[in-house]
């Protein structure tokens, strides 16, 4: 790795693996929506995991995170706003379609 | 004399990697923020209201097209900041523009997409679900306009200041907005556009 500061970890090699993953993750799902080939739930599943592993490569390679070259209190941070999103959309989720429910809707 | 640049470097350093976490706080409540616009637009899915639902509304080439062009957008990003580490300013400015023009092309297209849905009456006061729909996705729209102005305005910025320490300091933290709307439009595309057209 490079020294540290802005330029730590930044290389063409990086990018361009990021971008193959991406394009590989966007392709996925765009492709199975497309031909409608599985059923709605297993297409739906790999569109989330699809998501999900897109949003990884994007923070290791674009954003270049990484467990021993980021400063820890940005780590903490991410940690922490992705606890607050868990809270949150899970909670609200969580509690409106209980509603929904009891509704009889 | 040589100890006391070396502190002050030193001391620019310090003040670029603090400004770099503030950022990096920012960058965070902005992701807490679009989290519960997910979760509204989740929610209102069901309330039509009478009005179209997200397969009659949504258009699949359209969504991959937006998808391709902020993707593409983050890789051009990445190349100016490679530039910059290696002191080309002609290549940072090459590619900040290329980047510029492909964030250009994913707001036209998705400016033509809301204008073609409100003439035919499927605007935000159409229902909830449109309601948040607009909101979730407008949102993100503005944030890549207000990226564009951004880069209008760092690219003046390396033309008559150079690749200066302070200049390079912002056109990093530019990057990490940049690559930011890139992981919300991956949320974009897999809650909104695919469950919509399945």
């Amino acid at each position: 790795m490079e020294h540290a500061g802005i330029g730590h970890g930044h290389s063409l090699k990086n990018y361009l693996v990021g971008f193959t993953l991406a394009i590989v993750l966007t392709a996925i799902p765009f492709a199975l929506v497309a031909m409608g080939v599985l059923p709605r739930t297993t297409t739906f599943v790999i569109v989330a995991v699809a998501a999900v592993a897109q949003i990884l490569v994007h923070l290791r390679f674009f954003l270049n995170l990484g467990f021993a070259t980021t400063p820890r209190e940005n780590l903490l941070a991410l940690v922490f706003a992705a606890v607050l999103i868990f809270l949150m959309v899970g909670g609200s989720l969580w509690i409106m379609f209980d509603l929904d429910y009891r509704h009889g809707m | 004399m040589s100890a006391a640049v070396d502190m002050r470097e030193n001391e620019e350093q310090v003040l670029h990697a603090e400004r770099a976490f503030g950022f990096w706080i920012y960058l965070m409540t902005d992701a807490i923020l679009f989290a519960l616009l997910f979760a509204t637009y989740i929610v209102m899915l069901p309330g039509t209201a009478g009005g179209p639902e997200a397969k009659a509304l949504f258009s699949l080439p359209r969504a991959a097209g937006e998808t391709a062009l902020l993707l593409v957008s983050s890789l051009t990003f990445g190349l100016a900041t490679l530039a910059m580490l290696a002191g080309r300013k002609q290549a940072v400015l090459g590619w900040l523009a290329v980047t510029f023009l492909l964030g250009l092309g994913f707001v036209a297209m998705e400016l033509s997409e809301f204008a073609g849905m409100i003439a035919l009456d499927n605007g935000p006061e159409r229902s909830g679900f449109l309601s948040a729909f607009f909101a979730l996705v407008g949102t993100h729209g503005l944030h890549v306009s207000m990226g564009m102005l951004w880069i209008v305005v760092m690219a003046a910025q390396v033309m008559i200041k150079g690749l200066t320490v302070p200049v390079g300091s912002r056109l990093f933290r530019l990057g990490l907005f940049w690559h930011f709307l890139d992981i919300v439009w991956v949320g974009i595309f897999s809650i909104v556009y695919l469950p919509g057209v399945m």
